[in-house]
């Protein structure tokens, strides 16, 4: 088999049908892109998760000297705080129960933010809340019947159920990654059906030479092949401007994300690789297997 | 029927007796419904789909209408018989000016089929047909769009051809052709063999 011979019949396939060749590269780049993107989506929301797992789920926080809440009496009293704590621990929900201290939260304010000065010169160590950070046996069940124990109970100035502020969270990143997976999968489809027009029009532009290897005797491998090629070239080719749309994507919108936490959620680059390559499998997979399937109906042999 | 190696065949019969529809079964485009094609020692029916390419090496095609591609010369036309087979660039460019000279085109390699006349294009097709050495030649109505004059030439051409032990077979309406050369022929009718006569006259019938 001449190599010479298949690339050059390739390079004449797709200049013949450039307009369509282009179309087809696009089509697949923004495909291959949106469907990384929901895969990113997908690994960001578990890195998330992951971090999340580790911090509390309740947090009671206690009143101080400057609570707003009119229940609280000034600061909470270390017998109050002893009461509050052993009631909790008496509790069968309730799986650990962390006592947080003015200077401890200050500290971990200070640590926290400490990309974000601004928020540290505002406030003093007076300003935070002491705490208890509990944790749960049952996340979904038991978060609720803890908040409504201590919600009023002496010397709690608020109680925040952590786990429901991040169920909405999670929601919203499910909800844009299940919305651009819906318009990836659309694209995927016009994606194969433009890869068959792209064939199917390249083998009729063709015929005659097709033709003509039949008759000589040329065997079928190495007629469908340039074909076969064009398509799996397309692909790589809308493929790499995929690579640099989720490179984008990461870099632009992930990571800006980023400023939201004050922790790493940031995705490595492990992650975007995995990410390109699995785009780069299904990519080829498609353009290679609808060209094949397309040449069976379109291309006698 | 047997045709044996090395013979000159003239296929005649009025246009629907099957003379295109007999050479398309040798060459394994069509099936047949029943009876048994050996080609060169192969039996057809048994032939598996992926090879047929083999067979086909085996066949060489002469067209009326030629066939050639219009935006290839005259040497890369006949040279794409031998790429899409997967001959070697040095194999092509020593065999080509040889069945070029053979065909009496020497000296118009360069030359793109609209530039040349019907006679000169069917002797490109010839020399493609010819290149790859074929066992056998099959001809269909090769100088239907030719003039009388020039299709002398042609089968001056057919028989040097011919005369290298290649099987010949031609279909043809072509009656001073088949009268002149005085070879075997075959005649049919509807579908159907009705004479098969060797240094045969085109027909008592079409004068």
């Amino acid at each position: 088999m001449r190599s010479n011979f298949v690339f050059s019949e390739i390079w004449i396939g797709l200049r013949r049908n450039l307009t369509m060749t282009v179309a087809l590269i696009v089509v697949v780049a923004i495909s291959l892109s949106l469907l990384g993107t929901g895969l990113l989506f997908v690994k960001q929301v578990d890195a998330t998760r992951t971090y999340w797992q580790g911090q509390a789920e309740v947090s009671v926080y206690l009143c101080y000297t400057e609570s707003a809440n009119p229940s609280c009496h000034g600061a909470v009293t270390p017998q109050q705080t002893a009461a509050l704590e052993s009631r909790l621990k008496a509790m069968p929900q309730v799986a650990e129960v962390t006592s947080v201290t003015q200077a401890q939260a200050w500290a971990l304010y200070k640590q926290a933010f400490t990309n974000n000065q601004s928020y540290i010169s505002t406030l003093k160590e007076t300003d935070m809340p002491p705490s208890l950070e509990i944790k749960t046996h049952n996340a979904g069940s038991d978060d609720s019947v803890v908040v409504s124990e201590m919600t009023g109970a002496q010397g709690v100035d608020s109680v925040i159920d952590e786990m429901s502020i991040l169920a909405k969270f999670y929601s919203l990143l499910n909800g844009l990654r299940n919305a651009v997976v819906i318009v990836a999968l659309i694209l995927v489809v016009a994606a194969i059906l433009l890869v068959a027009n792209t064939i199917r029009l390249s083998a009729f532009n063709r015929r005659r030479e097709t033709g003509i290897m039949r008759l000589v005797g040329a065997s079928n491998f190495y007629i469908q092949l340039p074909f076969l090629l064009e398509g799996v070239i397309a692909g790589l080719l809308g493929w790499v401007l995929a690579v640099a749309l989720l490179i984008g994507v990461k870099s632009l919108l992930l990571n800006n994300l980023q400023q939201y936490f004050n922790y790493n959620v940031g995705l490595s680059a492990t992650d975007l690789v995995e990410v390109i390559v699995l785009a780069m499998v299904i990519g080829v997979a498609l353009c290679g297997i609808t060209s094949f399937l397309t040449l069976r109906r379109y291309l006698r042999v | 029927m047997t045709i044996n190696k090395g013979e000159f065949v003239f296929l005649v019969g009025p246009s629907g007796s099957g003379k295109s529809s007999f050479l398309r079964l040798i060459l394994r485009e069509e099936r047949p419904n029943d009876g048994r094609i050996l080609v060169a020692g192969n039996d057809l029916a048994r032939l598996t789909n992926w090879k047929v390419p083999a067979l086909r090496r085996k066949i060489g095609c002469v067209f009326q209408d030629f066939r050639l591609l219009p935006n290839k010369t005259v040497f890369e036309n006949v040279a794409f018989a031998l790429d899409v087979i997967g001959k070697p660039r040095r194999f092509t460019r020593r065999v080509v000016p040889e069945v070029l000279d053979l065909v009496g085109l020497e000296g118009k390699h360069d030359r793109m089929p609209d530039e040349l006349s019907g006679g000169e294009q069917q002797r490109v097709a010839m020399a493609r047909a010819f290149v790859n050495r074929p066992m056998i030649l099959l001809a269909d109505e090769p100088t239907g769009n030719i003039d009388p004059a020039t299709s002398i030439g042609i089968m001056k051409v057919l028989d040097r051809i011919n005369r290298t032990g290649t099987t010949v077979v031609m279909a043809t309406h072509d009656a001073a052709i088949v009268d002149s050369m005085r070879k075997r022929v075959i005649e049919l009718e509807y579908g159907k063999v009705v004479r098969d006569q060797n240094r045969g006259v085109y027909g008592q019938n079409y004068q």
